[in-house]
């Protein structure tokens, strides 16, 4: 009886997520239908006319599209510096010591910290030396935003990379040893082809966890709904335009907004199953 | 377990206690009203509601979503009231049973800015524009030096800086601009949000104050009630009657001149002796039936006490602690006018 009783709740329970999560793309759906309609799929992503002024009303997705991509790559490319050591670190050289626990522990810790704390050190810390070197005037804008979009995506690549890279085999490194390979020839040798998957479906789901981020990037990209055309100019990503105008938004703009939360929705969780196919694929090596 | 259900009894009992059994100051039973709404009055409501709340016993929740939010809420039948920064318009007013727009405070929009050595910067409307339009970029431009012949001015470029999200605060600038620039109201016209052509933008009035707090020759539009409470300096903005007036209440109050007996009226650019030329109502807005999702006559009554508690002499002279400024006479005495209207199942409310 009462395992009966356990068995009904537990499936009671896992089926109440899968029907939120269809919820969700259900009503995203539902209520970005009419900006689809008024201004055609292909074309709502592709246009860059995003105006306000009633009677005008003209809704085009790419400036944020274009904002999120830029930033998220710049992101990833910022943050291999720093997380790929880390993992080599943690993963290969220092293994097991007591300096890459605590290496460890402290950049788990940097994926604790929250966004808006990420923001704040943006604002006052990075943008005075941005404009101090003259990098952009302003302060503010798509290279600031990526800078520190890097930082926050550093721990969940470095964390996932080292984890792959302690699963190559050492009897594979001791023989590359034994043949008198050197540290640096062994990872690039060994550790590497055989940890590369992993480490890259790591860095897929460091992606993810960039294109959604909306708090510090909206504090440092200076929001300006325009397509990119520089990497220090101001812009806007999907995210953080959501979150600025869905206050005061009705009718055509919020089914606008909407259909943009919904494209962001796909991109990243496509993205999210590529990671966790690679990494499927990683573990079975 | 036991001790769990318990707790759960003991937690219902609270909580109904809380909303039952009390009398208000009048002898009706006393009810919790809901409001959402702008954010732009979100101090002096919190102040007030606490104070109505202490004085006549029916609780206030107000949710500072926005205007915009807010209306919607009230077209979706889940409030008593909402807040607005811009009045309703003529079509916006077809699209709902008919309101009333009860005025509560006085406020404005302040041009800030970050000139070191600067304390005080004269502006006018069309240099304003020109600025945000991008068509002045550089401090020492000659209209800029006309206006302040005393002022030593960097030859610096110009970084203006405007709201990235939705506000009343954008709306209430453009408005203004609108009405003295042809340009700007042709090119970028005005609303909640508009597409500025230049600068920077900046989540809500702390972002705005932010960014020009922290960055040399900015200069942003920001809610006269945060301006003041921060040490930030803010510029004297020319009138229409050519005055060059410093934002403080008594220059914000002297903007209301003609008012019409909806009140809905915009007094940017209000040509009035010492009027500061950027002010502002904000509103609360009701159904002028009352008898909607199933409300009760208490609901209703409360929420007409409310009101009439906010035109109040004692609660219009607390505004300016918090920042804002007093209505005026007229526009208190059209809006007891406008409450007498409100019904409940087409019975007049108040007598």
């Amino acid at each position: 009886m009462q395992d009966k009783i356990f068995r009904t709740i537990l499936i009671l329970s896992a089926i109440i997520i899968p029907i939120i999560g269809g919820g969700i793309i259900y009503s995203l759906t539902e209520d970005a239908s009419s900006a689809f309609e008024e201004f055609g799929f292909w074309n709502f992503i592709f246009s860059d006319d995003w105006n306000y002024t009633p009677g005008k009303e003209s809704y085009g997705a790419l400036p944020f599209i274009t904002g999120t991509l830029l930033t998220t790559f710049l992101a990833l490319i910022f943050c291999i510096p720093f997380s790929l050591p880390v993992a080599l670190f943690v993963g290969e050289y220092f293994r097991g010591t007591k300096i890459a626990t605590a290496l460890s522990t402290v950049t788990d810790l940097l994926a604790g910290i929250p966004s808006i704390i990420y923001g704040l050190w943006g604002f006052y810390a990075l943008r005075p030396i941005f404009m101090e070197l003259e990098i952009s005037p302003q302060g503010s804008g798509i290279l600031t935003a990526a800078f520190v979009l890097a930082i926050m995506i550093v721990p969940y690549a470095a964390s996932l990379s080292s984890e792959f890279i302690k699963m190559v085999p050492s009897e594979l490194k001791e023989g590359a040893y034994a043949m008198g390979a050197t540290r640096a020839e062994v990872i690039r040798r060994v550790v590497f082809p055989m940890a590369g998957s992993g480490v890259f479906s790591a860095y897929i789901l460091a992606i993810g966890r960039a294109l959604g981020e909306t708090m510090t990037v909206t504090m440092l990209i200076g929001n300006t709904n325009q397509v990119p055309d520089s990497l220090t100019t101001t812009g806007n990503t999907m995210a953080s335009i959501i979150a600025n105008q869905f206050g005061e938004a009705d009718g055509l703009k919020l089914s606008s907004l909407i259909a943009i939360g919904l494209i962001l929705f796909l991109i990243t969780a496509i993205i999210n199953m590529i990671g966790k196919i690679l990494i499927r694929r990683a573990q079975h090596v | 377990m036991k001790k769990m259900y318990a707790f759960a009894a003991a937690l219902l009992a609270l909580t109904l206690g809380a909303c039952s059994g009390q009398k208000t100051a009048n002898g009706r039973e006393s009810v919790e009203l809901t409001g959402a709404g702008a954010t732009f009055p979100l101090p002096f409501y919190t102040m007030t509601f606490d104070n109505y709340n202490a004085a006549h016993g029916d609780k206030v929740s107000y949710g500072g979503i926005g205007s915009g939010g807010g209306v919607r809420n009230l077209k979706d039948g889940i409030v008593d009231f909402c807040g607005s920064d811009a009045f309703l318009s003529d079509e916006e007013m077809k699209e709902m049973k008919p309101v009333v727009h009860v005025p509560t405070c006085m406020g404005a929009v302040v041009l800030a800015y970050n000139l070191p050595g600067v304390e005080k910067l004269n502006l006018s409307g069309d240099v304003i524009a020109d600025i945000f339009a991008g068509k002045i970029t550089k401090w020492d431009d000659a209209r800029l030096k006309e206006l302040n012949p005393d002022v030593k001015l960097p030859s610096q470029n110009i970084m203006p800086v405007y709201r990235s999200d939705g506000s009343g605060t954008t709306f209430i600038f453009t408005d203004y601009l609108s009405k003295v620039s042809e340009n700007w109201k042709t090119n970028y016209g005005s609303g909640k949000s508009v597409n500025f052509p230049v600068g920077q933008a900046a989540k809500g009035n702390p972002g705005v104050a932010g960014i020009i707090g922290n960055t040399q020759y900015t200069i942003g539009y920001i809610g006269s009630e945060y301006a003041f409470a921060q040490k930030i300096a803010y510029a004297n903005v020319k009138n229409k009657r050519g005055e060059m007036i410093t934002p403080s209440t008594e220059s914000i109050s002297a903007a209301a001149g003609e008012i019409p007996q909806d009140t809905r009226c915009s007094i940017t650019d209000a040509d009035a002796a010492g009027a500061y030329p950027i002010s502002c109502f904000t509103w609360l807005i009701i159904y002028q039936e009352q008898n909607y999702s199933n409300r009760s006559l208490e609901q209703a009554q409360a929420t007409l006490d409310l009101l009439q508690y906010m035109l109040t002499d004692s609660v219009q002279q607390t505004t300016a602690t918090v920042h804002y400024a007093p209505l005026p006479k007229k526009a208190v005495e059209l809006s007891r006018q406008n409450l007498k209207t409100v019904t409940y199942n087409g019975q007049a409310i108040l007598k």
